[in-house]
């Protein structure tokens, strides 16, 4: 047997939806053994290519080899058996069953028919001591955290014998120390001679991670390059065409009148413990406020409580001079409340509605979008076609769902939506998580943007860069409370990190020295 | 593997649930050695072959689109509402008695005060499981099932023990309202033969451009829609499910007492007892169903189910089949349309080469859910 050069080669793929080629002649080939990374632009094709090579989207046309031989792959099933698995970027487990049930899931090894529990947990075992996945085997899925989701997610993947692992913005989730562990742990897979293709839009993780990689700009392969001796700004420009600029510059802030007020703000989560444990802070108009801090350290209900989306136990909102505190949802958008939520699948989208529809879904109810109660269709698209056009949303077209959109542009619509409003305090929580690199560059400028005509910015983010790069104060949660307040011109990622892990301004400050 | 359009396949797709549904129909005659042949003629013969067979068939129909109107509107705010007989009964009870109370008003006067009271009536019983499960999260289908019940025997109870003695000619029926109260119109009754039908046959329809205009057009349909699809962006963007949620239900109860309505005002003109659930209220369901959910699916599905009710009776007297097997035929039906899915899958190929969606059934299964980054 002639052994190919490639253990997975794929020629020529095109894929056709409706008219609309999401991968147009597309070649892939990958190397027994190593990390492979795939870039491009949001929307270029990336995910449309993995889901033909894990059998979840057939291809017009093209072909498939693994290890020179073409194959067939119309199912995912036929995937598992060709040894191929995909880690999703939205995890598919199922909540209430433990880690076990779901990595066994379709697979459970069984004794005349009653499932093997004791077997199936000694295999997790030993699958996860050898690659270093620590897995609570035991505990439900809902009560881990999205590290082990994932962790859990690559064991699923293994279990089934995977040899070439697909890992679909794996890192977009994940807080810094997690995506350290997590190419520890690809290194150590290709090491036993598995083969992994990754997905992300991070240049710095393709830098540390992958051997080769391969650029996708609007449907086709431009080019596949050694990682080593190329730098990220060439990255960048073969994947967007043009040059990038990753730090944008900024005017200092001209400071404003106070725009939000928080006072002795506590809020709980949901099953009621303390979640944010008082805190007081102020954003002017004209200035952007970043939220620095591990995930879990109270962010997410801070701004669910700003936003109305969740009770105040205490304490008080005020925007504007206006008590919103404990408001509902439309009044506080009204007082002039833009936000980007965290979950943009949960919260910012009503997947199976249109893209014009969810442009329209903080504005259906008002002039000119509708009138006594009857809405204005001809006006909503053509407001659509506007921000599609003015944010640049890759879409075919302002009918499909927003279910349809690439993942990045699910995000940009959302921003579009949000910022297009003109509101005097601007929420935005990841607003550039998924994105490209020229897309953060087009977002980023767009909040300066926003700062500079004197509007207040409120931005909660888990990357340092983003925080670094924007803000003009940083505050630093750590378990609901603040743990100080830093300058970025004065501070480094080094004392931002040691807030964030619990230490206090002075010991922070001290341990730099 | 057959090659057919997006719009195309969406016509297909139900024709095709029906004849399977027809052919297993067959199947069983044949095997309980009825002629099914003989069996379906005399059903079409039944429902269309006379004007009074129509004019039947329009009737049936009638209460029919309330309910799967009224069915739909919960179902796209996400609310399973299975209490579309009580909710009906409710109409029922409520108009007639209005009718009674009030002979000699005028039928300008009367006429809407019934219709309207009827309406209202649904329309409470339909907004208690609303409010609860916004208020508490309480299962509708339980609340909605029970609700049935508790309609079905207090309008027993209304008619035997608390409705004055003068409003009933028997002990399990009223008297016949009076015509200033009656949906009938001799014209109409003159030319469809001198059948049941009735001026809630315009009622009907005029209920579907509403409906149609509601989901399609305005903001609380807008509204409606979103909260059914995803709560939470619904509340991100400053919508109350839980008036939604409410409102949604009443607009259900309301359509669903209309149902009861034009039965009691139109093809009955007097309430009596009732032994089981109103069979429109779960009838009306599967006719929703069977259209989709669209206003003109639902006008299509209300005929078809109306042919083979009306039919079924043809099919009695015509071919000696017992009713049993025309439920057996409505029955394959429905279960040949609930699984539409599959025979959808005969279309599979064409989607992957050229239309809208290149979904494989795994994607399908799991895009609902909107969890799947696609
Ligand atoms: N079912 C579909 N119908 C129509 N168009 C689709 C469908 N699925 C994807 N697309 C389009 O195909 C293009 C490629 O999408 P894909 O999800 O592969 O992008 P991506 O490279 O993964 O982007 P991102 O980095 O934003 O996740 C997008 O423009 C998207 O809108
Ligand atoms: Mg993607």
């Amino acid at each position: 047997m002639t052994k190919s050069e490639y253990v997975v080669e794929m020629r020529k793929i095109t894929k056709d939806f409706g008219g609309f080629k999401a991968n147009d002649q597309v070649d892939l080939k990958v190397k027994p053994g190593e990390i492979h990374a795939l870039l491009g632009e949001n929307g270029a094709g990336k995910s449309t290519l993995m889901n033909i090579l894990s059998g979840l989207l057939e291809p017009t046309s093209g072909e498939i080899l693994l290890n020179g031989e073409p194959v067939k792959i119309d199912s995912p099933t036929a995937a598992n058996r060709l040894g191929i698995g995909m880690v999703h970027q939205h995890f598919m487990l199922v909540d209430a069953f433990t880690v076990t049930e779901n990595i066994i899931l379709g697979n459970e090894p069984s004794h005349l028919g009653v499932i093997d529990r004791k077997k199936a947990t000694k295999e997790i075992k030993e699958l996860s001591d050898k690659y270093g996945l620590a897995v609570d085997p035991n505990a439900k899925v809902r009560d881990i955290s999205v590290g082990m989701q994932q962790r859990a997610e690559i064991l699923k993947t293994l279990y089934r014998g995977a040899n070439i692992l697909i890992f679909d913005e794996p890192t977009a989730v994940l807080t810094p120390q997690e995506i350290e562990e997590l190419i520890g742990i690809m290194k150590s897979l290709v090491a036993e001679g598995k083969s992994i293709i990754l997905i992300t839009h991070k240049l710095d993780e393709i830098r540390h991670a992958a051997d080769r990689c391969t650029v996708i700009r609007r449907g086709k392969s431009i080019d596949t390059v050694e990682v080593k001796g190329t730098t990220s700004e060439e990255l960048a420009e073969m994947m967007v065409g043009h040059s990038v600029t990753f730090k944008i510059p900024k005017d200092p802030a001209k400071i404003g009148a106070p725009i939000l007020n928080v006072k002795g703000l506590k809020v709980n989560e949901s099953r009621g413990l303390p979640a944010v444990k008082g805190i007081d802070f102020t954003v002017h108009g004209g200035e952007i406020l970043g939220i620095a801090g591990i995930d879990g350290n109270g962010q997410t209900e801070l701004i669910e409580a700003l936003t109305g989306l969740r009770k105040v136990a205490a304490g008080s909102v005020v925007i504007q001079g206006k008590d919103v505190t404990n408001a509902p949802v439309r009044k506080i958008t009204e007082t002039g409340v833009a936000h980007v939520p965290e979950d943009r699948q949960k919260y910012g989208l009503v997947l199976q509605m249109s893209l014009s529809e969810n442009l329209a879904l903080q504005t259906y109810y008002q002039k000119p979008m509708s009138r006594h109660g009857i809405l204005n269709y001809h006006e909503m698209r053509k407001e659509a076609l506007r921000l599609i056009r003015e944010y640049d949303i890759r879409t075919t077209n302002e009918q499909l769902k927003a279910g349809e959109l690439s993942g990045g542009n699910q995000q940009k619509a959302i921003v579009a939506r949000e910022l297009d409003r003109n509101a005097d305090l601007i929420i935005v929580s990841q607003p550039t998580r998924g994105l490209d690199v020229g897309a953060i560059e087009y977002i980023h400028r767009q909040l300066i943007d926003q700062r500079d005509q004197g509007k207040a910015v409120l931005l909660v983010s888990f990357e340092l860069d983003e925080i670094m790069n924007l803000s003009d104060r940083i505050i630093v949660l750590h378990d609901g409370k603040i743990a100080g307040e830093v300058h970025p011109e004065t501070t480094t990622e080094q004392e931002l990190g040691l807030l964030m892990a619990g230490s206090s301004v002075q010991a922070a400050a001290q341990e730099v020295k | 593997m057959l090659k057919v359009s997006q719009p195309i396949k969406k016509i297909l797709v139900p024709l095709i649930s029906i004849l399977l549904g027809f052919l297993v129909g067959a199947i069983v005659m044949l095997i309980f050695s009825y002629s099914p042949i003989q069996a379906y003629t005399s059903m079409f013969q039944g429902a269309l072959g006379s004007m009074s067979g129509i004019g039947e068939t329009l009737r049936q129909a009638t209460p029919l689109i309330f309910t799967a109107l009224g069915f739909s509107v919960a179902y796209s705010a996400g609310f399973f509402n299975i209490g579309m007989s009580g909710q009906a009964l409710a109409g029922w009870v409520a108009s007639v008695w209005v009718a009674l109370a009030y002979p000699n008003l005028p039928t300008y006067l009367l006429l809407p005060l019934a219709i309207i009271v009827g309406a209202l009536a649904g329309g409470l019983i339909g907004a208690i499981p609303g409010v609860l499960r916004a208020f508490f999260g309480t299962s509708e289908v339980i609340v909605t099932i029970m609700l049935n019940y508790v309609v079905l025997y207090t309008s027993t109870y209304l008619l035997q023990n608390v409705m004055p003695k003068s409003f009933r000619s028997s002990t399990d029926s009223t008297q016949t309202i009076s015509a200033h109260a009656s949906l009938r119109m001799g014209w109409l009754q003159n030319i469809f033969g001198g059948s049941r039908i009735n001026a809630g046959l315009f009622l009907a329809v005029i209920a579907i451009i509403i409906f149609w205009i509601m989901m399609k057009k305005t903001t609380l349909g807008f509204e409606i829609r979103s909260v059914g699809m995803n709560p939470f962006a619904s509340e991100y963007a400053g919508m109350s499910s839980k008036k939604t949620i409410i409102l949604s239900m009443v607009i259900s109860g309301v359509l669903s007492g209309l149902g009861g309505v034009v039965e009691g005002l139109g093809t009955y003109q007097n309430f009596f007892t009732q032994t089981s659930s109103l069979s429109i209220g779960f009838d009306g369901m599967s006719v929703a169903l069977l259209g989709g959910g669209s206003a003109l699916g639902i006008l299509l599905a209300s005929l078809l189910f109306s042919i083979l009710k009306i039919g079924g009776l043809g099919m009695q007297t015509g071919a000696g089949v017992p009713f049993e097997i025309v439920n057996i035929v409505i029955a394959a039906i429905i279960f040949f349309v609930a699984i539409d899915y599959v025979i959808g899958l005969l279309f599979k190929q064409k989607k992957a080469t050229g239309t809208n969606t290149g979904a494989k059934p795994e994607q399908v299964i799991h895009q609902p859910k909107g969890g799947s980054e696609i």
